[in-house]
C-alpha cells in the first residue's frame, strides 16, 4: 500500500468512454494536473476541476496527475479517480456520485426474467446505453469478464455506475466474485440499490446463505430495507448434483442459472450448439428449481453473430422449462425475449381453454370439455400462467375476457 | 486588412468580400433571386483538334502545359475515385515541379488520400481549396495556415457556383476508368471502375479546358459515354488512376453498434407509424452504417405491407441494389456508387440510372429532384435547438467534414436526422450550432437512442404519431438530458480571423469558420 504511484483505468485507440489516470504523490508543489483529452476543448476545465476535488477530499495536497481521456463521463473520472488514490493511501472512505431518483426502484419476485445482459465492470463504454435494449435484467459483472488486476478498480466503477446510469427499469443485478473476495464485493454494490446478486460457482446451500447473511449483516448497517434477491448459477457436476438444496437454500432466492462454459469444461467434454452433452444438467435444473418455487435460467448463447443458432437454442430451452437466459450482446435481447414470450396460437389456445373453464364453471358443470379434449384443473392452470404472461407482455389486454364474452363461446 | 462584415438572415455574422471578391449574404431560404445570365466558356472550334479524333498526349504534365498552367489558375477535379484517388494530388506536384504558384483546388470533395496537398499549400503551389475538407486538411485549414480562405459547398452549391460563373475553372482534371482517344468516358471497365461519374459533369461543360485522365483507354466509342469527348481538349493514360479497394468497398456493411441498430429500428418505426412509408414514395439514405441499416428494416417493411419505393437516389449500396432486384425499388438514380455490387448493377440493369448530381442538385435550374423526395435521411456533427444542423464543424471548432450533398436534401418533404444523442461525451444535441449549414426550418425530425424529436413547425407530423407509442420528446428536453449524463459543455474559443465560408444552395454566405484559438 505504500507506494506513492499507481495507473488506473483504460486507454488506447480501441478505449472509448473511458480515461486512464496516472497518479503520483509527491512532497511539495501543489497539485500539477496533465490532460490529453479528445474533449478538451469542451470539458478540460470540468476535469480538472473534477480531479482537484477529488483529491482534496482525501486530503491530498501534493501530487501529479496524469489524464489520458477518451471521453470519460464524470461517474467514470471520479471512480478512476478514487481507485488511483486507493492504491496508494490507505482509506476507507468513498466519493459517492449522486444516486440518481431515476434507479431507485424495487422490482418483483415473480417478474419476468427473460433476458439478463452481461455488461463488462471495467468496461464503462458499454454501460451508458445497456438500459435502451430492453433486458430485463442488467448485470455489471466484477467476475469472469474484469482482469485479475483490475479488480478494484471495477467495484469503485461498478458502484458509481450504480448511482449514475440510468438502466430504465431493468433489474439491477450484481455478479461478484467467488468466495471470500465475492463477499468483499457485496459491500460495494448492497448500498447502492441493487435488485439482484448473482453467485457464480455455486456447489452449495452454505454457499448462497454466506452471501445472503452478508448482504442481511450490510442492510442493517445501512439501514436498507430493500429486498436483494439472489440467483445462484451453477457451474460445475457438484452444484448440478446440488441443484435442488441450493434452489431452497434461503428466502432471497428467486431463480437459478446454469453456466454451461464451466460446466462442460468440468465434465471434460466439448460443447456444441446441440447441447446433448448438458442435457441432464438443464433438465436437472429445471426439474429443481420448479420443486423449490424459483425460476430456471439457462445459458448464455456464446455466439453473438449466430442470431439463427440463438434462436433455435431459445426454442429448445424454453422447450425443456427454461424461463430464461443471459445474453453477452444486446442484439440478442430481443431474439430471447421474443423466444421465451408466449406464441400467439399458444395465447389464442389459452384463451379458448380459460373461456371454456370459466363457461363450465358458471353453468355449475363439472366436467369441462374443449372440442373432444377433456380439460384437467393442471391444463386450466397453465393457461392461465401463460394468459398471465401474455398481459405483462403487452401481448394481451388485462381485461381480456369481458372483452370476448359470449361471441366466442359458440367456438369452443 | 479588415473585411466589412453584416449580419445575415440567419443571424450570423459573414464577411462581404472572401479572397478578394464580393459576396452575398446569406438573405432566408428561397429569398435570394439571381440576376443576368449563366456563365459560358469560350467557343472552340473543330479545326483546332485532330480529324482523327486522337487527343491523346503523352503524360499529364504534358497535358497541362498545353492547357497553359500557370499562377493564380483555378483546378477542378472530382472524388469518384475516392480514397483511392491518385490523380488529384499528381497534378499539384507537376504544378510545384513547374513552380506555379497561387492555385485554387476545386475538388466535388476531398479524402484523406490528399492530405499530401498539405505540402503544396506549404511551399505556395495552391493558395486556398474551394471544396470539403476532412482530417487533417480540415485541421490545417481551422488553424490559419492556409494562405487563402476555404469555400465550402454542397454538391449542388458547387454546380451552382460553376453554372452562375461564381467559380471559373481553368482546367478540369476528371480522371476516367474507362476513355476513348476523343475523349468520351465512364465510370465502369477497367481496373479503377468506380461506377458512375456523376460529379464531374458541370466541370468538363463550364471548364476553359479539359483533360481526361484514364488508365483503361479503349477504341472509340467509349460506351455508354457520361462524359463526351466533345468537351475534352486533352486524354491522357496513366498506368493507375486509382487504388481499387479504395475506390469502391468490396462491400459496405450495416453498422454493428447495438446502439446505432437501435436507432436505425427506431427511425424505421417513426416512418411507418407516421405514414411517411407508403407504397409509390421515393427516399434517399447515405452509405453509413446506420443509414444503411435504416435501409435494409424499410426494405422489410416493404416487403411485408407488398409496397414498392418508386425510386431511390444513390449513392448506390447493395442494400438499394438488393431492394431493386427483389422488387421493393423501380429504380436507382444514382450520382455515386460506393461498392462492388452496385458497380455490377449499373452496368447491367437498366433501371439503376447515372444521374448527373447537376441534375439532380443545383439550386439555380428548373427544378430540383430532392424537393421531389418523400423520405431523407441524413447526418449531422450538431443540431441545435432551432433544428438548425452543423455538418462541418465538431463541437471543438474544427473543420472536419464537407457539406457533401446535405444542404440539398434539405428540401426533401421529411428530412429526418438519426444520430446518437451524444458522441465520447460529446452531445450531439446543443443550445447553438458552432456552425450553421443548415436552417432548422428545412429539418424536420430528430431521432436518437433516447428519444424522436419533431419540429413543431411540423404540426401534421406530431399528428400523425400521436399515441403511436413512439417514445416522442421535445429537442430541449433531448438536450437537457444529453447535459445531464455528460455535463454543459464550454464553448470553444475563436479567434476573430475567417478560414473558411459556407455557402448556402444559392451561393449566399450562410456561415463562416474562424481560427480557432490555441
Amino acid at each position: 500500500m505504500n507506494k506513492s504511484n499507481s495507473v488506473v483505468g483504460n486507454a488506447g485507440p480501441k478505449v472509448r468512454s473511458d480515461c486512464e489516470i496516472a497518479l503520483e504523490l509527491t512532497t511539495s508543489g501543489g497539485i500539477i494536473i496533465e490532460l490529453v483529452s479528445r474533449v478538451r476543448a469542451l470539458y478540460g476545465e470540468s476535469i480538472k476541476s473534477q480531479v482537484s476535488s477529488l483529491l482534496s477530499f482525501y486530503d491530498i495536497g501534493n501530487a501529479h496527475v496524469l489524464i489520458n481521456d477518451s471521453g470519460a463521463l464524470p461517474f467514470v473520472i471520479s471512480a478512476r479517480m478514487e481507485a488511483a488514490i486507493k492504491k496508494v493511501i490507505d482509506t476507507d472512505l468513498e466519493y459517492l456520485p449522486e444516486l440518481i431518483p431515476e434507479n431507485c426502484y424495487a422490482t418483483e419476485r415473480e417478474r419476468s426474467r427473460f433476458a439478463r445482459l452481461y455488461l463488462p465492470g471495467n468496461t464503462p463504454g458499454l454501460m451508458l446505453n445497456a438500459g435502451l435494449h430492453s433486458a430485463e435484467g442488467i448485470i455489471l459483472d466484477l467476475e469472469d469478464s474484469v482482469a485479475p488486476e483490475k479488480k478494484d478498480e471495477a467495484r469503485i466503477l461498478v458502484r458509481n455506475a450504480l448511482r449514475q446510469v440510468n438502466f430504465f427499469g431493468a433489474e439491477r443485478m450484481v455478479r461478484i466474485n467467488q468466495g471470500k473476495r465475492g463477499l468483499e464485493d457485496l459491500g460495494f454494490v448492497i448500498p447502492h440499490n441493487v435488485n439482484l446478486v448473482l453467485i457464480p460457482k455455486c456447489e452449495s446451500a452454505d454457499h448462497v446463505r454466506n452471501a445472503d447473511n452478508e448482504i442481511e449483516n450490510l442492510k442493517k448497517i445501512h439501514q436498507l430495507s430493500n429486498n436483494v434477491y439472489l440467483m445462484p448459477i451453477i457451474e460445475s457436476a457438484l452444484g448440478v448434483e446440488n441443484s435442488f438444496e441450493i434452489s431452497r437454500s434461503c428466502k432471497n432466492i428467486v431463480a437459478i442459472a446454469l453456466g454451461l462454459e464451466d460446466y462442460t469444461a468440468d465434465l471434460g467434454v466439448p460443447r456444441t450448439n446441440e447441447g446433448m452433452e448438458s442435457f441432464y444438467a438443464r433438465t436437472r435444473l429445471v426439474v429443481a428449481a420448479r420443486a423449490a418455487g424459483i425460476q430456471p435460467i439457462d445459458s448464455v448463447f456464446s455466439d453473438v453473430g449466430d442470431i439463427e443458432g440463438l434462436r433455435q437454442n431459445v426454442k429448445v430451452s424454453k422447450a425443456l422449462g427454461f424461463e430464461g437466459m443471459g445474453c453477452i450482446h444486446p442484439r440478442q435481447i430481443q431474439v430471447i425475449r421474443q423466444g421465451f414470450a408466449p406464441e400467439p396460437d399458444e395465447i389464442d389456445k389459452s384463451r379458448k381453454i380459460v373461456t371454456a373453464f370459466e363457461s363450465a364453471r358458471q353453468k355449475g358443470l363439472g366436467v369441462v370439455a374443449l372440442g373432444t379434449k377433456m380439460i384437467d384443473p393442471p391444463v386450466v392452470a397453465r393457461a392461465q400462467k401463460t394468459l398471465d404472461l401474455a398481459i405483462r407482455l403487452g401481448l394481451l389486454n388485462a381485461d381480456w375476457l369481458s372483452d370476448v364474452s359470449a361471441g366466442e363461446e359458440n367456438e369452443i | 486588412m479588415t473585411v466589412k462584415t453584416v449580419i445575415n438572415a440567419a443571424g450570423r455574422e459573414v464577411p462581404l468580400e472572401i479572397n478578394g471578391n464580393p459576396v452575398t449574404p446569406f438573405k432566408g431560404v428561397g429569398k435570394h433571386r439571381p440576376e443576368g445570365r449563366k456563365y459560358s466558356p469560350p467557343i472552340p472550334a473543330c479545326s483546332d483538334y485532330p480529324d482523327d479524333g486522337n487527343k491523346v498526349v503523352d503524360s499529364l504534365e504534358e497535358a497541362l502545359r498545353r492547357c497553359g498552367l500557370s499562377d493564380g489558375m483555378t483546378i477542378s477535379t472530382h472524388h469518384h475515385l475516392r480514397d483511392g484517388d491518385l490523380v488529384s494530388n499528381r497534378v499539384f506536384e507537376i504544378a510545384s515541379e513547374m513552380g506555379v504558384k497561387d492555385l485554387v483546388w476545386f475538388p466535388s470533395a476531398s479524402f484523406p488520400c490528399n492530405d499530401p496537398v498539405i505540402s503544396y499549400l506549404e511551399d505556395g503551389t495552391i493558395n486556398r481549396i474551394e471544396g470539403s475538407m476532412n482530417g487533417p486538411l480540415g485541421r490545417y485549414v481551422s488553424e490559419g495556415k492556409m494562405k487563402g480562405t476555404a469555400v465550402l459547398r454542397s454538391h449542388g452549391g458547387r454546380v451552382q457556383a460553376i453554372q452562375d460563373g461564381d467559380v471559373k475553372i481553368d482546367i478540369a482534371v476528371l480522371a476516367a476508368p474507362s476513355a476513348d482517344p476523343y475523349g468520351n468516358a465512364r465510370g465502369t471497365g477497367g481496373t479503377s471502375a468506380c461506377g458512375v461519374l456523376g460529379y464531374a459533369k458541370a466541370d468538363y461543360m463550364y471548364a476553359e479546358k479539359v483533360i481526361i485522365v484514364t488508365d483503361n483507354l479503349v477504341s472509340l466509342p467509349c460506351f455508354p459515354m457520361e462524359i463526351e469527348g466533345n468537351y475534352v481538349d486533352y486524354v491522357v493514360v496513366v498506368d493507375k488512376i486509382g487504388i481499387p479497394e479504395k475506390i469502391v468497398s468490396g462491400t459496405t456493411q450495416i453498422t454493428k453498434s447495438p446502439d446505432r441498430l437501435l436507432i436505425a429500428e427506431l427511425t424505421a418505426a417513426f416512418l411507418e407509424k407516421s405514414g411517411i412509408l407508403k407504397d409509390g414514395i421515393t427516399m434517399q439514405a447515405g452509405a453509413g452504417g446506420t443509414s444503411l441499416a435504416i435501409a435494409v428494416f424499410v426494405h422489410q417493411i416493404l416487403k411485408n405491407k407488398g409496397w414498392k419505393a418508386r425510386f431511390g437516389f444513390g449513392g448506390s449500396t447493395k442494400y438499394m441494389v438488393k431492394m431493386l432486384e427483389e422488387g421493393q425499388m423501380g429504380y436507382i438514380l444514382d450520382a455515386q456508387v460506393f461498392d462492388l455490387e452496385s458497380v455490377r448493377s449499373v452496368e447491367i440493369n437498366p433501371n439503376h440510372v447515372p444521374y448527373s448530381v447537376f441534375n439532380a442538385y443545383n439550386y439555380h435550374s428548373k427544378g430540383n429532384l430532392t424537393s421531389m423526395m418523400d423520405i431523407m435521411i441524413l447526418g449531422a456533427t450538431e443540431i441545435d435547438l432551432n433544428y438548425n444542423g452543423n455538418v462541418v464543424t465538431h463541437s471543438d471548432g474544427y473543420l472536419l467534414h464537407g457539406i457533401g450533398g446535405w444542404q440539398n436534401c434539405l428540401h426533401a418533404r421529411n428530412v429526418i436526422i438519426p444520430l446518437p444523442l451524444f458522441r465520447d461525451r460529446i452531445p450531439v444535441i446543443v443550445d447553438e450550432v458552432t456552425t450553421l449549414c443548415g436552417p432548422g426550418e428545412l429539418i424536420d425530425v430528430i431521432i436518437t437512442e433516447r428519444g424522436i424529436a419533431i419540429n413543431p413547425l411540423r404540426r401534421d407530423l406530431l399528428d400523425s404519431v400521436k399515441g403511436s407509442g413512439l417514445p416522442l420528446r421535445t429537442i430541449e428536453e433531448l438536450k437537457n438530458e444529453a447535459e445531464k449524463i455528460c455535463g454543459k459543455p464550454q464553448k470553444p474559443q475563436f479567434e476573430n480571423d475567417i478560414v473558411a465560408a459556407i455557402k448556402w444552395v444559392d451561393g449566399t454566405v450562410i456561415d463562416v469558420v474562424r481560427k480557432i484559438k490555441k
